[in-house]
């Protein structure tokens, strides 16, 4: 039996969920597209090819998250959008243009064909950059100061790290040879500045937050939170060193890396959720009071209960298809 | 606050208008691509997959422009419209919300596989991909048309506190105008997709192509459209009498009746002049509208009159619903004639192949002009006597929606002149690919290599 006051819970933790898969699934093909090679025709082709199948659902759970902060917590939607009206513009010009780039790319004159891959890498760049200056205007609850800002920025750059760390793991995964090396050549450098974003953001939230400070010094939270720097440092360097070791013979543990990563992107997000829960917008909208009427979220929830299963399935499905090592992508 | 009210509603005007080209091929593209694949399957005639494997690229390049421009609405709806979730999000949020979860991520993951997975699943699997992905375009416009229809004519809620509740959810979703706009929609899609093909198809036959497939897709789209066009006549004319009785402002602006009458006119061409309320020049044809609205000579159509201040701006609304009606007569012209030639002599005449290039893209026009009668005839209202458009929208500094206005319409206008010449040189290369080679016949091995002359 679902009580009306668990409907803000189930609904948080869905957008939890859309939000995470999507940092995840989308951060790995924006990455792969940031460290485009544009000199390198047959890389460049190499490389689309190994998200080609994937990016358009990828893309999807950004549509989910955005459509569950909609339906469930209306206030919050128009409350943060309205804050980031211009990032989120820009973010959306990045999505645009490297998703048609994606297509138009392959169907152009020879000579257009580096144009379009242009668009596709600095669309990614901007659209992964902008996420995470909104992520960094999000955890300074929309100040308008210079040192938000600059937190805000960095919080780009580190983002922007991470997609691409998680895109040359999935390289790594998916290809072999020469491009290979090259893939965990650019994991092992973004790979820190990835590790110290995460590590500045940890020492940036509870200085600036007086309520995040409280939260990671009293308990029972101080216990869910202490361990995620220590575990995701624990992770960098065990990835550290799986990454001095590849390729192996027959290829073996390629797919470590991309499983770590993942790890990391699980971890830093279970902190973000620790410090904040239950505020949907830090410090000035909690999920109870953004909720919108528990009639319209228990039809929807009904619905979400079957088909979100067999989303994860047939997504899984889709995986299964194109598992392996990447071969050339024909339309047929 | 009239400046935003403005910019957002020109910006969401210009993002909707650039979206819904997309989804109005894709729609029915897909189902041609599923009749295809299907034929290809039963005949194992190689020359069904030609025609699938050039207009597969064809609704990828569409389907991509269609999801991009698409999220950009998810957000739009936050930035520029809160007042509309505040009131009305309990209804527009889970329709939203049904879309996402049984449509988008239906076609996105499918897609993946109807594009690049031939050779790595069963055919079967294959042919079956490429049909839930039409499933999913489908069921997308399902949802989608029931929000639209809603606030066209709500139903099945009550307002407490100044925010909808739902009542009744069944009544929500097939509220009045929702069949028949549905219906309408996907009609204009089928005719959009069709002459689209057809189009394409006739500029490589132009170009010099005589290979089979062209010659083929043309005929299946020609011939479809001929089924489609009076098939949407008699939905448009029921969901005309439809909005006659649910909102009779619209109707009154579509056929330009400012005093209320008893045999009015069809007035096949007028100038509305709002300021003296009035028509000029007006040429029409006596008791026509009254005729097809109310099916008697004399019936009465409410004037523009009646609703002063509550009905749309006239003449945006009584073009749109012209310049739709006069495509879809030329359509209903060109593709049974086209048919007819097609079937009798299996080759068009020279004119009439360059008609149907230059229409390629009619059906664009007319869904665009179409939708503006519909969605400006809703005016001034953004959910129909519950909500007026000024009411719901953004506080944002006015500076900012300009700036994202100009670069909106910039990079569409942009992608809209790529779309095009990308859509014509792939038509010009594909005249210069070979015609249909032994090893594309499924079971070539088997066959004696001399066989193979026959096709």
């Amino acid at each position: 039996m679902i009580l009306d006051a668990h409907l803000p819970y189930i609904f948080v933790g869905l957008m939890g969920l859309a939000v995470l898969v999507y940092a995840i699934l989308d951060g790995y093909d924006l990455g792969v597209g940031i460290l485009l090679p544009l000199k390198h025709e047959d890389k460049s082709d190499q490389m689309i090819a190994s998200i080609g199948p994937f990016w358009d659902a990828n893309e999807t759970w950004l549509v989910l998250a955005i459509g569950i902060l909609f339906i469930a917590f209306p206030s919050a939607h128009s409350l943060v959008l309205k804050e980031l009206y211009l990032p989120a513009t820009f973010m959306l010009f990045g999505l645009i243009l490297r998703g048609v780039a994606f297509d138009f790319r392959a169907k152009v004159k020879q000579t257009r064909k580096a144009n379009w891959d242009k668009a596709f890498k600095f669309g990614s760049l901007l659209a992964s950059f902008m996420q995470g200056y909104m992520l960094g205007m999000y955890i300074m609850g929309f100040e308008h100061s210079l040192q938000a800002e600059v937190f805000a920025l960095l919080s780009g750059l580190g983002v922007t790290a991470a997609y691409c760390f998680i895109g040359a793991c999935w390289l790594i995964m998916k290809t072999e040879g020469e491009l290979q090396q090259k893939a965990i050549h650019w994991a092992r450098k973004t790979g820190w500045i990835c590790f110290a974003g995460v590590l500045a953001v940890c020492l940036v939230n509870p200085l600036i937050n007086s309520s995040v400070l409280e939260r990671w010094t009293s308990l029972p939270f101080a216990l869910f939170i202490w361990p995620i720097p220590f575990v995701s440092l624990c992770l960098f360097v065990l990835c550290h060193q799986v990454l001095k070791r590849l390729p192996l013979q027959n290829d073996a543990g390629c797919w470590v890396p991309f499983m770590i990563a993942l790890f990391i992107f699980l971890f830093c997000f279970q902190g973000l959720a620790v410090s904040f829960f239950p505020d949907i917008v830090p410090g000035r909208l909690d999920i109870f009071e953004a909720a919108s009427a528990p009639s319209s979220l228990r039809f929807i929830l009904v619905g979400a209960l079957i088909v979100v299963p067999c989303i994860l399935a047939y997504t899984a499905w889709s995986y299964r298809v194109f598992w392996g090592k990447v071969r050339e992508l024909r339309y047929y | 606050m009239e400046d935003v009210l403005l910019l957002s509603r020109l910006q969401f005007a210009a993002n909707i208008s650039f979206h819904i080209l997309f989804p109005t091929i894709t729609i029915a593209l897909c189902w041609l691509l599923c009749f295809f694949k299907i034929r290809f399957d039963l005949t194992r005639d190689p020359v069904w997959m030609r025609a699938y494997r050039f207009w597969v690229k064809v609704f990828a390049l569409s389907f991509a422009l269609g999801v991009v421009s698409g999220i950009t609405m998810s957000f739009q709806f936050g930035t520029n419209w809160p007042g509309f979730m505040e009131k009305v999000g309990n209804i527009a949020g889970p329709l939203l919300g049904y879309e996402v979860l049984t449509a988008f991520f239906l076609e996105a993951t499918f897609l993946g596989v109807m594009l690049f997975g031939q050779g790595r699943v069963p055919n079967w699997v294959h042919t079956l991909a490429t049909c839930m992905v039409a499933v999913g375009t489908s069921i997308s416009a399902f949802w989608i048309l029931a929000l639209n229809s809603w606030m066209q004519t709500p139903q099945g809620f009550e307002m407490r506190d100044g925010v909808a509740h739902v009542l009744d959810w069944w009544a929500v979703i097939f509220n009045p105008s929702f069949p028949y706009r549905l219906a309408h929609m996907l009609l204009a899609s089928g005719l959009t997709a069709s002459f689209l093909m057809a189009g394409l198809s006739a500029y490589r036959i132009y170009r010099g192509d005589a290979k089979r497939a062209p010659r083929l897709a043309l005929k299946t789209a020609m011939t479809f459209a001929a089924i489609l066009m009076p098939l949407q006549i008699l939905v448009g004319d029921l969901h005309g009498l439809n909005t006659f009785k649910h909102q009779p402002q619209k109707v009154a602006a579509m056929e330009g009746v400012w005093e209320t009458e008893q045999g009015a006119p069809l007035l096949l061409f007028a100038i509305p002049d709002e300021k003296q309320r009035t028509n000029h020049l007006a040429i029409g044809i006596p008791n026509m509208a009254s005729l097809i609205l109310t099916h008697k000579v004399d019936g009465e159509i409410r004037g523009l009159n009646e609703f002063i201040g509550e009905h749309p701006p006239v003449k945006p609304v009584f073009y749109g619903f012209r310049i739709m009606v006069g495509i879809g007569m030329l359509m209903l012209l060109v593709a049974w004639i086209g048919s007819y030639q097609l079937w009798r002599h299996n080759t068009l005449s020279p004119w009439l192949l360059k008609t149907t290039m230059a229409m390629t893209f009619s059906g664009w026009v007319a869904t665009l002009a179409g939708w503006y009668v519909t969605e400006i005839g809703r005016q001034p209202y953004l959910v129909s006597g519950v909500l007026r458009t000024a009411e719901a929208v953004t506080d944002i500094a006015p500076g900012n929606v300009l700036l994202t206005f100009i670069l909106y319409i910039s990079l569409y206008a942009f992608l809209l002149v790529a779309y095009i010449r990308t859509l014509l040189l792939m038509a010009r290369k594909a005249v210069e690919i070979e015609e249909i080679q032994p090893h594309e016949h499924p079971n070539h091995r088997d066959n004696a290599p001399l066989a193979q002359g026959a096709h």
